[in-house]
């Protein structure tokens, strides 16, 4: 049986970035694989340009960012087993058996010690929403029409109405425009729009593409087809319908969800606030020597913060191969007033830690503050204003000793 | 010229595809007329997939009969067609006085209809059966006999086998007029196709009280019946092994808690009687009736573990029974208002209509060919739920299309894909019938663009013109380099 040190399992920003870590902190004995002929994740198919500005300084497109980072692998002799996939994870003690179904190489058992879960995610769909009507064509997730127009070349509607106003149902709103389609309104449940202020601008404001906030979709018509949407707007919890807009496509961008299937194969305990893996700030989930990073872990944003977040975790993977992760018992980190969730779940005494969290809606000169179950104020952060299409970053330094647990809250 | 044959059968659900699965044992000829463009499209794929015991329906009636009957057979019949089957058992249970002595009625309704190894459970042994009920349940019927089924792949099965052994299957072929000249039928398609039969099998679902008017005979009308079901992500796992019924009012049996053959929880159907035969919607207001019941039944369901949802209608008579016996017009005979428990009952259906079809003089020699027998596609999916990764290593050097995983929700592979390709599904509903693929959390997020390709590659449609479930489902509008056509 093939046997290696590390398995990254996806090739996506998170499993490039933390592949090419591992070569940076001698970790030689790495394999990636990745289910797709090719490397890069998503990234492929977003051909849009805002990638790498925190990271390298510039305005890349997604597959010019993943790029980068695919000539970096190859830089580092990275060994890549693509269109290959993990479909299970056992543990035994130390060692673990990971099976891959590869088309080059057929079924494949490795023996390794450390894996990093780097799996991304999925798109939410018209069944998580409990969207009521018929079940016509013409009803896509985001990314799948994203695929079908960018990579494939094919035109899935000419009319659409688009549910959700995360950056991907924006982006999609302009990429459909310039291809000459009719996008005749962007639906939001929130009373806010879900993606970033520049995607608002950029992606409908310029096309004159309405957003409708506090709105969601009540019934889909057609039979065959989709032909209709009914329309109603939420005000103060009620329903009042408000239009039927007439269509022939119904894009849902409604978020994501990290791609847990293997992670609890592999036994690994998920967070319901993140919907991803538990982690303490090592990145190490509940089974010794498991990690995650990347969209697996959380949905994030900006690439730059995943190959940020995927960089630390193959240093603490390095840490863990050498025997030299601190052992201490972890500290759970609480989500207080207006959290909506904080990565990692815990932290570690005397250690340092980056907290990633989430507002649960927006909020306009706060102050974020960690305290701990003593009473230590460990950080205070003020905000001009916090939402939840951006992700906050806090370091902690030196996690005291003695204390019990942590909180995360803002205080308005 | 149209061809000639011995029986048509108009309609390719499971009625029709059992009549036509047990003329195949025949020396007859034999056509299979069906309106859309593959087999099970209609109530035969929206349904709770449940292999009734027999104990809800009134002693007396074809229901009770034919659907215990049915039941009998499935354990032969799976082995034949490698079907998914297992007998699971079913539970009604009672949360107070009145719903007990509903269960006593239950149990006598059962005896009578044959029903065999009932019993009656108090809490605990209930609650030791099946932990995540609500402990405050009192007491449930239990009939061990019952099963579940995958209803698409039981009938692309029987049409497959039945196809094999001389059937002819007319897909697209609807139904738009009848005439009766001497001794033939001669039955004209809405697109200008013609064959001629000697004998006539009216198995057309919804729409079977239209095609007997095709023949002159008004005598009964179909009422559609909805039933909206909710299917739950496998994350809330096997919540009941059993299906739980509560102890039933009128008109259905309720809104169960059902296991499905696949893994994971369905809950539903409600009952509503409808005027449009073509309003498949799922509703709001439906959601919240199927949810506020079955979480009380189980409590642990939660809305956001819904992952899909879809809406099936019943054929109901006006007369509350099953309409299968043969009419004033000779030649012509009735398959039809079969509402539930139609699934149970249609290998018993089938018999029936094969006993009235001889009586009628036809001389029905046995073919010494028949081949009971059709094989499944094994399924990447069962292999590495079972870890059995000798067996799947060993096909995937067999066949490289194995190690090509296409549903990651599901564990399809190409392998599986092509085969139903091959088989005659090439809609991209079809092939979530007979493979799982969209079928999971993602619904068909990531795995619709490679299905298209492939069924374009081996299928030789091209991409514009795959649908989902028939014509005017086409998925994709154009091509972006050609522009707007
Ligand atoms: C439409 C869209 C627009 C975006 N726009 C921006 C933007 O403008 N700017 C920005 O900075 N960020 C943007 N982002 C965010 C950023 O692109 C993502 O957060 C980042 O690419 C995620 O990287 P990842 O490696 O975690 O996941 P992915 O890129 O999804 O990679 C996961 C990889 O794992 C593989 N995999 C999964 N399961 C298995 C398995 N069992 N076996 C083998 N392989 C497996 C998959 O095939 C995939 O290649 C956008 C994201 C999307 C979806
Ligand atoms: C929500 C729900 C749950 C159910 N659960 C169960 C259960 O758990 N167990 C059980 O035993 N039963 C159950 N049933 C009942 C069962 O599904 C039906 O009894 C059974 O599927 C009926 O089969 P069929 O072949 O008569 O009808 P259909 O499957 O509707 O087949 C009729 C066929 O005729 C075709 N057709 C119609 N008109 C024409 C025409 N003019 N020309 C050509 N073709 C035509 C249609 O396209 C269709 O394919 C349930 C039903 C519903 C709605």
């Amino acid at each position: 049986m093939k046997s290696v040190d590390v398995l990254v399992i996806g090739a996506g920003a998170a499993g490039l970035a933390a592949a090419v870590s591992l070569k940076e902190n001698s970790i030689e004995d790495v394999l990636v694989v990745d289910r797709q002929n090719f490397a890069g994740g998503i990234l492929f198919q977003c051909i849009h340009s805002g990638f790498g500005l925190h990271r390298f300084g510039e305005e890349l497109t997604g597959p010019e960012y993943a790029q980068r980072y695919i000539d970096m692998a190859e830089c580092q002799n990275v060994e890549m087993l693509l269109s290959s996939s993990v479909v299970d994870i056992v543990s035994k003690d130390d060692i673990k058996e990971v099976i891959i179904l590869s088309q080059d190489s057929g079924l494949v058992k490795v023996k390794v010690k450390a894996i990093i879960l780097a799996m991304g995610c999925r798109e939410r769909n018209r069944g998580n929403i409990n969207i009521p009507g018929s079940r016509p064509a013409g009803i896509f997730t985001a990314g799948l029409a994203q695929k079908l127009v960018n990579i494939e070349g094919y035109m899935p509607g000419n009319e659409f109405v688009i549910v959700g106003s995360g950056d991907i149902g924006l982006i999609m709103a302009r990429r459909l425009t310039l291809e000459g389609a009719k996008v005749k309104a962007v639906l939001e449940i929130q009373p806010y729009p879900g993606g970033l202020d520049r995607n608002i601008v950029q992606c409908l404001d310029d096309f004159d593409i309405p957003l409708y906030t506090s709105h969601i979709v009540t019934n889909i018509c057609g039979s065959r087809r989709v032909e209709s949407v009914d329309v109603s707007e939420i005000t103060d919890g009620r329903l009042t319908p408000k239009m039927k807009i007439s269509c022939d496509t119904l894009l849902l961008s409604v978020g994501l969800i990290p791609e847990n299937e293997l992670s609890i194969t592999a036994g690994v305990s998920l967070n319901a606030a993140t919907a991803g893996p538990i982690v303490s700030s090592d990145y190490m989930t509940n089974v010794p020597g498991i990690f995650a990073c990347g969209n697996v872990l959380h949905v994030h944003d900006l690439v730059d913060y995943v190959s940020d977040e995927a960089s630390a975790c193959a240093k603490a993977v390095s840490m863990y191969l050498a025997n030299k992760l601190p052992q201490d018992k972890c500290i759970p980190v609480h989500s207080g007033n207006m959290v909506r969730y904080v990565v990692p779940s815990t932290v570690k005494p005397q250690c340092d830690a980056i907290l990633k969290l989430r507002p649960v809606a927006p909020m306009k000169n706060v102050k974020i503050k960690v305290v701990s179950d003593r009473g230590d104020v460990l950080k205070s952060k003020k905000l001009i204003r916090a939402i939840p299409s951006e992700m906050i970053t806090v370091q902690l330094n030196d996690v005291p000793t003695g204390c019990k647990s942590i909180t995360v809250y803002f205080e308005i | 010229m149209s061809k000639k044959y011995d029986i048509a059968i108009i309609g390719a659900g499971v009625v029709g595809a059992s009549i036509a699965r047990r003329l195949s044992r025949y020396k007859l000829t034999v056509a299979l007329l069906e309106k859309e463009v593959d087999v099970s499209f209609g109530t035969s794929k929206a349904n709770s997939g449940i292999i009734h015991a027999g104990f809800h329906d009134t002693p007396g009636s074809l229901k009770a009969e034919l659907c215990v009957r049915g039941n009998t057979e499935y354990d032969r019949l799976a082995d034949e067609l490698e079907f998914p089957f297992e007998r699971r058992g079913e539970l009604v249970v009672a949360f107070d006085e009145e719903q007990q002595q509903t269960l006593y009625k239950l149990y006598r309704n059962g005896q009578q209809n044959g029903v065999r190894y009932m019993e009656l459970l108090g809490r605990e042994r209930t609650l030791e059966l099946e932990p995540n009920l609500n402990p405050d349940v009192l007491g449930s019927l239990y009939a061990p006999t019952a099963g579940i089924i995958g209803p698409y792949e039981y009938c692309f099965a029987l049409v497959e086998n039945a196809v094999k052994n001389g059937v002819e299957l007319l897909l697209s072929f609807e139904v738009a007029g009848i005439h009766k000249t001497n001794n033939f039928f001669s039955v004209e398609s809405s697109d200008g196709r013609s064959i001629e039969s000697s004998f006539l099998v009216n198995a057309a679902g919804l729409c079977a009280d239209r095609i007997a008017a095709m023949c002159g005979m008004n005598n009964f009308k179909i009422t559609p019946r909805k039933g909206e079901e909710y299917l739950l992500d496998k994350r809330v796992g096997k919540l009941v092994r059993r299906v739980i019924f509560p102890a039933p009012k009128t008109n259905s049996k309720g809104i169960l808690v059902i296991p499905t053959i696949d893994g994971p929880v369905m809950i539903g159907p409600t009952a509503d009687d409808i005027d449009d035969k073509e309003d498949f919607s799922t509703t709001k207001e439906g959601l919240d009736r199927v949810f506020a019941f079955t979480s009380h039944t189980v409590p642990a369901i939660r809305v956001s573990d819904i992952i899909t949802s879809f809406a099936g209608l019943r054929p109901v008579p006006s007369r509350n029974d099953f309409i299968i016996d043969k009419t004033e017009v000779s030649g012509f005979i009735n398959a039809a208002g079969i509402q539930s428990p139609g699934l149970t009952a249609s290998p018993a259906i089938a018999e029936k209509i094969c006993g009235i079809i001889l009586s009628c003089g036809l001389r029905m020699e046995l073919n010494p060919d028949f081949n009971p027998k059709r094989k499944a596609k094994i399924r990447t999916r069962t292999l590495v739920e079972n870890r059995d990764y000798d067996t799947l290593g060993k096909l995937i050097q067999s066949d490289k299309n194995y190690s090509k995983l296409v549903c990651r929700c599901e564990n399809v592979s190409e392998a599986e894909i092509i085969d139903a390709i091959y088989r005659g599904h090439t809609t991209i509903d079809s092939i979530k019938y007979a493979t799982r693929a969209c079928s999971g959390r993602c619904q068909g997020g990531f795995c619709t663009s490679r299905i298209l390709q492939l069924i374009s590659e081996h299928a030789g449609i091209d991409i514009l013109k795959i649908t989902k479930k028939g014509p005017g489902s086409e998925l994709i509008l154009h091509r972006i380099d050609k522009g707007h056509q």
